[in-house]
C-alpha cells in the first residue's frame, strides 16, 4: 500500500480506461486467423462461464485444430496478420484484446493501490478460521478489524491445513478476495485491508466511482 | 335476468372453450362471437327481455352448431388442446363427484410435499337391488387444477412420486385397491434427491408386484411421469385423452430439429401429433390400453355430471373385473359384468357385489395376469425374424434347458447345500469338543514342528485351469480409433493442464483415458465386448427380434434402414452370453450407434428375453449401457410400455434371487433409466459419463433454468445417491468381478 492521490489515479484510468490484453499461442502450431482488426468480441459467457467467448483464430498442432477463443470481451487490435497461415513458436501474440474496463473493475484495480493486500502464498485452496468467519458473520456487512499477527486464513494443500498470520498494518477487512474452499492461485490477493485511518477516504471515492463513472 | 346472465357466462365460457381446441379465434369466427356475447352481457339492462331471450337463443343455436362442427373432425392435436383446457375436468373433480367421501393425505392444497400430487383415501359407493355398499380405495394422482399457480401443470416433482409411492404402500398394507388417475404432461426434471427417474423407477418397481388391485385412468399421459403411477391390471382412458410417449412440441422440436427457443411450426406440430397416434382409439388399437371411457364430443369439462356418473361405474366395474379375475369362479362372475358393459347406458344399480377383498392365493393370481399382461404389450412392435431352426424343437429345447437348470440348480444344489451345511455344523461342534482335549498336544506339536506357511489357495476356475484376474487378454483388440494419425485436447486441458495426446497412444495403451486428469474418452462397444469378457466367451442370442416401425412413424423405414445398413444390427440392444474369469453371466447391452440406444419394442423383449434366461440358468445379469437416448419416439406409448414391462421382468429375476447390475457409460437418459435400469440396486457408472432424466435443453424449456455444464456428471449422480460406484475403465473387469463375487441373492449358480 502506497500513498497515492487518488485523483490522480481517477484521471489516469478516465483517460485510458481500457486494458490490453495479449493474447499468445499456447503451444506451437499453424495459426489461422478468424478475427479482424477493430472487431468487437465477447468474452465466456453463462452463468458458469461455459459458453465459450468469441473465437478468435485456430491453432493447428498435429492434425489437432483448436479453437482460441477471446478471453473477455473487448476490441480486437494489434492482429498480426503476418502470422496467418504460417508456424508459430508457443507464446507468440497473435493478437490483443482492447478490453474496456467496467465500472466495478476500476474500483477493483484503485482498491489494490490503496488497500493493503494480504496475497495468496500459495496456489491452494483457503478457508477463514472459524472465530474469523463467525465474526464476518456476526458484522454482517459492518467493519471487521484485524491486526499484525492475527491468524487470518487457513491454507488447505495436501490435506494439511496452516494458519497464515496476518502481517500488515492494523485495520479493517475491506474486501475478500477469494470464496472459501476454492482454489486460489499463487500471489492472487486474499484479503484487502484498509487502516482505519483511511476508511472514511476510501469509501468516500468508491462511492464517488459508482456514482459519477459513466461506462 | 340473473339467469340470463349466467347463461351468457356459460356461453362465453364455451366459446373460450372452442378457441382453446382450435387452437386460436380464426376458426368460425369465435372472437366476432364472443364479442356478441361480451355485448349483449354489458347491454343487458338497456334490451327488453324479449330482445335478451332472441340473442341468447340465436347464439346458443349458434354455438351448438360450432360445437357439433369442431367435434366432426378433431385432429389429434385438437385432442392435445382439449386434455390442456383449463375448463377440462382435473382429479379433485373426480373426488368429488365419483366418490362419496375423500381425506387428503400427504398435504394439503399449497401446504404440500408437492401440490402436484394427489394422494386420498376415499370411498366409493355402489347400489346393488337398492342397497349402498361402500368400498375403501386409495386414489393417488396429478392434480393440475384448483390452484393452478402452485399445482406446477401436474408435473410431479420426484418427491411427489415418492409421496405417492408412500401411499401406494399404506394401500398394500391394508389391503384395498388403488385408483391411478393420470393428468400429467411429464415429470418435473430434476436430478435433485431423490432425482426424477431414479424415483420413477422405484415406483415402476414397487408397482409390478404391489399385491392390491390396481386401476388406473389415464386423461393426460405424459410419458415417464405417467408411468410413474400407471402400472396397474386394468388401464382406461378417457376418449378425449391422450397418451403419448413426448409430447408433439418434443416430437415437432426433434423431428423438425428445431433451434432451441424457437417456435415450431403449427403443420409440424399437428404432423407429429398424429404420426405419434396418441388418441384413446390408437391406444386401445395398440393394445397398451384396456379400455376407453367415453367423454362428450368435445371432452368433458367439470361439471360434466354425466360423465362423473359414467366414470363411477368405470372405475368400480375395471376393479370388479380385476378382482373377479383372480378368483376361481371367475366365468360365472366375469359373464355377468361382462352382461352389463353390453349395456350402453351407465345402469344405475349394479347385478353383483363383488368384495375387494383378495386371499393370499388370489393375490399370487394378480401378480400373475400382471405380469403375463405387460409381457404381452408391445409384441406386435418388433419382427422376430428367423432363427435358422425348426420353431417347435426351439420350445422344446428351451423346456429342456429349463428342467435341466431346475434340476442342477433348484433340486440338487440346495440339497447338496444342505447337506455341506449339516457337515459344516458337526465338524463345528465337534471341534469345539475335540479343540478343548486335544489343544494342549497340539500346541506342543506346533511348537515343535512348526508348519510350513501354506499360500491362500487361489479359486479353482473351470477346467481346473488357475488364472489371475489381473491377466491381460486382450492385446489382440485395438479401437479402430487408434488408426488416426494426429492429437487430440483432453476436454479438462484448461483446468488441469492435460498434455495433447497422441491419438494411437490414447485409444491404445491408455483404453481412451487422459493419463493427466483421468477423463474417459468415449470408445466403441466393441471394446467393451472384447475386454471386459472372457476371451470367446460372448454368444449373442435372440439376435432374430429385430426392431420395427409398427405406427408407420413417416420417414422412419429409411432412418431405420440407414442404421442397420451403417452398424450391421437390428436393434440397439445386443443381448448375449458371456463369461467373466469363468463366471458365466447374461449380458444386455444398449449401444448408441445403433437409433441413440433408445429402447422400443425389440429392445424390450430382448431384455425381457435376457432377464427370464438369466432366471432359468440362475446367472447374474449385467446391463451395460454404452449410451441411451431414452425411450424411442417413433414407437409411441408401444415404447413407453416397455418401461413397465422390462422394470417387471427384472423384478422376478432379482426375487427370485440373481444378481442385476446396470453399468452406465457415456450418456443415459430418460426413460430406461427412469425404469428397469434405475431399478437396480447396484448401479455403477463409468469415468466421464453421464446419467439423468432429462437433457439440458429439456430442463431450459420446462423449468425455465439453467443447469451447470455437469449436472449430470457421473460424480453428481453419485453425490446425490443415485449410483453406487464410478468404475474407471480400465479396472472394470476386475470390479465386476468383485461384485459377482459379492453381491447378489442366492440363486446364483456359483453360490
Amino acid at each position: 500500500m502506497t500513498d497515492i492521490n487518488l485523483n490522480d489515479l481517477l484521471r489516469t484510468y478516465r483517460s485510458h480506461p481500457y486494458e490490453d490484453i495479449p493474447v499468445s499461442t499456447p503451444h506451437t502450431g499453424i495459426v489461422t486467423l478468424k478475427a479482424h482488426e477493430g472487431q468487437e468480441v465477447k468474452g465466456p459467457g453463462g452463468p458458469w462461464l461455459n459458453r465459450p467467448g468469441t473465437l478468435l483464430y485456430l491453432l493447428e498442432r498435429e492434425r489437432n485444430v483448436k479453437k482460441m477463443s477471446a478471453p473477455c470481451g473487448g476490441t480486437v487490435a494489434a492482429v498480426r496478420q503476418d502470422l496467418d497461415s504460417t508456424f508459430v513458436e508457443a507464446g507468440t501474440t497473435v493478437l490483443s484484446i482492447r478490453h474496456h474496463l467496467g465500472k466495478e473493475e476500476i474500483i477493483d484495480r484503485i482498491l489494490t493501490h490503496v488497500l493493503f493486500i494480504f496475497p495468496a502464498p500459495q496456489r491452494a485452496r483457503y478457508y477463514f478460521p472459524p472465530e474469523v468467519a463467525a465474526s464476518i458473520e456476526k458484522a454482517q456487512g459492518k467493519d471487521v478489524t484485524i491486526k499484525s499477527g492475527d491468524e487470518s486464513v487457513i491454507m488447505s494443500l495436501m490435506k494439511r491445513d496452516t494458519f497464515l498470520s496476518y502481517d500488515g498494518p492494523s485495520g479493517v477487512i475491506y474486501k475478500v478476495y477469494f470464496s472459501p474452499g476454492a482454489i486460489v492461485e499463487e500471489k492472487a490477493p486474499l484479503l484487502g485491508i484498509c487502516p482505519h485511518d483511511k476508511l472514511e477516504y476510501v469509501r468516500k471515492v468508491v462511492q464517488r466511482i459508482r456514482t459519477e463513472w459513466e461506462e | 335476468m340473473l339467469d340470463r346472465g349466467k347463461r351468457l357466462k356459460e356461453f362465453a365460457d364455451r366459446v373460450q372453450y372452442l378457441m382453446d381446441v382450435k387452437g386460436g379465434a380464426d376458426w368460425g369466427s369465435l372472437n366476432e362471437l364472443l364479442d356478441e356475447i361480451r355485448f349483449i352481457q354489458q347491454s343487458i339492462y338497456d334490451l327488453t327481455e324479449a330482445e335478451v331471450f332472441r340473442e341468447i337463443e340465436r347464439i346458443e343455436e349458434r354455438i351448438t352448431f360450432l360445437e357439433i362442427r369442431a367435434a366432426d373432425l378433431l385432429t389429434p392435436a385438437e385432442i392435445v388442446n382439449i386434455v390442456r383446457s383449463p375448463q377440462r375436468f382435473t382429479l379433485t373433480d373426480i373426488l368429488e363427484n365419483v366418490y362419496d367421501s375423500y381425506t387428503e393425505l400427504g398435504g394439503m392444497g399449497e401446504c404440500n410435499v408437492d401440490p402436484a400430487v394427489l394422494t386420498a383415501r376415499a370411498t366409493i359407493t355402489r347400489r346393488v337391488k337398492n342397497r349402498l355398499y361402500r368400498h375403501q380405495v386409495m386414489v393417488i394422482g396429478h392434480e393440475k387444477g384448483r390452484g393452478e399457480e402452485y399445482r406446477n401443470g401436474g408435473c410431479a416433482k420426484p418427491w411427489g412420486n415418492a409421496k405417492a409411492l408412500r401411499y401406494m404402500k399404506v394401500a398394500e398394507t391394508e389391503g384395498i385397491p388403488i385408483h391411478f388417475y393420470i393428468f400429467t404432461p411429464g415429470s418435473y426434471p430434476t436430478e435433485d434427491y431423490p432425482g426424477a427417474a431414479q424415483q420413477i423407477a422405484r415406483n415402476i418397481y414397487a408397482m409390478a408386484r404391489l399385491k392390491v388391485p390396481m386401476v388406473s385412468f389415464i386423461s393426460e399421459g405424459g410419458s415417464g411421469g405417467a408411468e410413474a403411477v400407471g402400472l396397474s391390471d386394468m388401464r382406461i382412458m378417457s376418449s378425449r385423452g391422450y397418451y403419448s410417449v413426448i409430447s408433439p412440441e418434443g416430437a415437432a422440436a426433434i423431428e423438425g430439429k428445431i433451434r432451441e427457443g424457437e417456435k415450431v411450426p403449427r403443420e409440424l406440430l399437428e404432423h407429429c401429433a398424429a404420426q405419434l397416434h396418441m388418441t384413446a382409439e390408437d391406444n386401445l388399437r395398440l393394445g397398451t390400453i384396456d379400455r376407453v371411457v367415453t367423454e362428450p364430443p368435445l371432452g368433458a369439462r367439470r361439471e360434466d355430471y354425466s360423465f362423473f356418473h359414467r366414470l363411477r361405474y368405470e372405475m368400480i366395474r375395471a376393479t370388479d373385473e380385476v378382482v373377479l379375475k383372480t378368483k376361481s369362479f371367475r366365468a360365472f362372475r366375469a359373464y355377468a359384468l361382462k352382461a352389463q358393459a353390453l349395456e350402453k347406458d351407465v345402469p344405475e344399480d349394479f347385478e353383483v357385489l363383488v368384495n375387494w377383498d383378495l386371499t393370499e392365493l388370489e393375490v399370487e393370481r394378480l401378480l400373475e395376469l400382471r405380469s403375463q399382461k405387460y409381457r404381452a404389450m408391445g409384441r406386435g412392435g418388433y419382427v422376430e425374424g428367423k432363427t435358422g431352426g425348426i420353431p417347435v424343437l426351439g420350445k422344446a429345447k428351451e423346456l429342456a434347458s429349463s428342467g435341466f437348470y431346475e434340476l442342477k440348480y433348484g433340486l440338487l444344489r440346495p440339497h447338496q447345500r444342505n447337506v455341506q451345511k449339516v457337515i459344516e455344523d458337526v465338524t463345528g461342534e465337534s471341534s469345539v469338543f475335540l479343540r478343548k482335549v486335544t489343544g494342549p498336544v497340539r500346541a506342543a506339536y506346533e511348537f515343535v514342528f512348526p508348519a510350513p506357511e501354506h499360500p491362500v489357495p487361489k479359486r479353482p476356475m473351470e477346467g481346473g485351469e488357475e488364472r489371475s484376474v489381473f491377466r491381460e487378454e486382450w492385446e489382440t483388440y485395438v479401437s479402430p480409433l487408434a488408426n488416426e494419425d494426429g492429437t487430440v485436447t483432453c476436454p479438462n486441458a484448461q483446468k488441469y493442464g492435460c498434455l495433447d495426446l497422441w491419438i494411437p497412444d490414447l485409444y491404445g495403451e491408455f483404453s481412451g483415458v487422459c493419463p493427466t486428469c483421468g477423463h474417459h474418452f468415449p470408445l466403441e462397444y466393441h471394446w467393451y465386448l472384447e475386454h471386459l469378457f472372457d476371451k470367446g466367451s460372448v454368444r449373442e442370442f435372440n439376435h432374430h427380434i429385430h426392431s420395427a416401425n409398427p405406427l408407420a412413424f413417416e420417414g422412419f423405414d429409411a432412418r431405420l434402414e440407414k442404421d442397420i445398413k451403417r452398424t450391421g444390427r437390428r436393434s440397439s440392444m445386443i443381448t448375449c452370453d458371456a463369461r467373466v474369469d469363468g463366471i458365466k453371466l447374461v449380458v444386455s447391452m444398449l449401444f448408441g450407434d445403433f437409433r441413440n440406444g433408445t429402447v422400443g419394442s425389440a429392445e424390450g423383449e430382448k431384455f425381457v428375453r435376457a432377464c427370464d434366461r438369466a432366471r432359468t440358468t440362475r446367472r447374474p445379469l449385467l446391463a451395460y449401457i454404452h449410451t441411451t437416448g431414452g425411450i424411442r419416439i417413433h414407437e409411441g406409448t408401444l415404447g413407453v410400455t416397455q418401461m413397465p414391462k422390462c422394470t417387471l421382468a427384472v423384478r422376478e429375476y432379482i426375487e427370485s434371487g440373481g444378481l442385476y447390475i446396470v453399468v452406465y457409460d457415456n450418456n443415459s437418459y430418460a426413460g430406461p433409466v427412469a425404469s428397469f435400469l434405475g431399478c437396480s440396486p447396484y448401479q455403477f457408472a463409468i469415468r466421464s459419463s453421464r446419467i439423468g432424466f432429462a437433457g439440458p435443453r429439456v430442463i431450459r424449456e420446462t423449468t425455465g433454468q439453467d443447469v451447470p455444464p455437469d449436472y449430470h456428471s457421473a460424480k453428481n449422480a453419485l453425490r446425490r445417491g443415485h449410483i453406487q460406484g464410478i468404475w474407471d475403465r480400465r479396472e472394470f473387469r476386475k470390479n465386476l468381478l468383485d461384485a459377482l463375487m459379492t453381491m447378489g441373492g442366492s440363486n446364483l449358480y456359483y453360490k
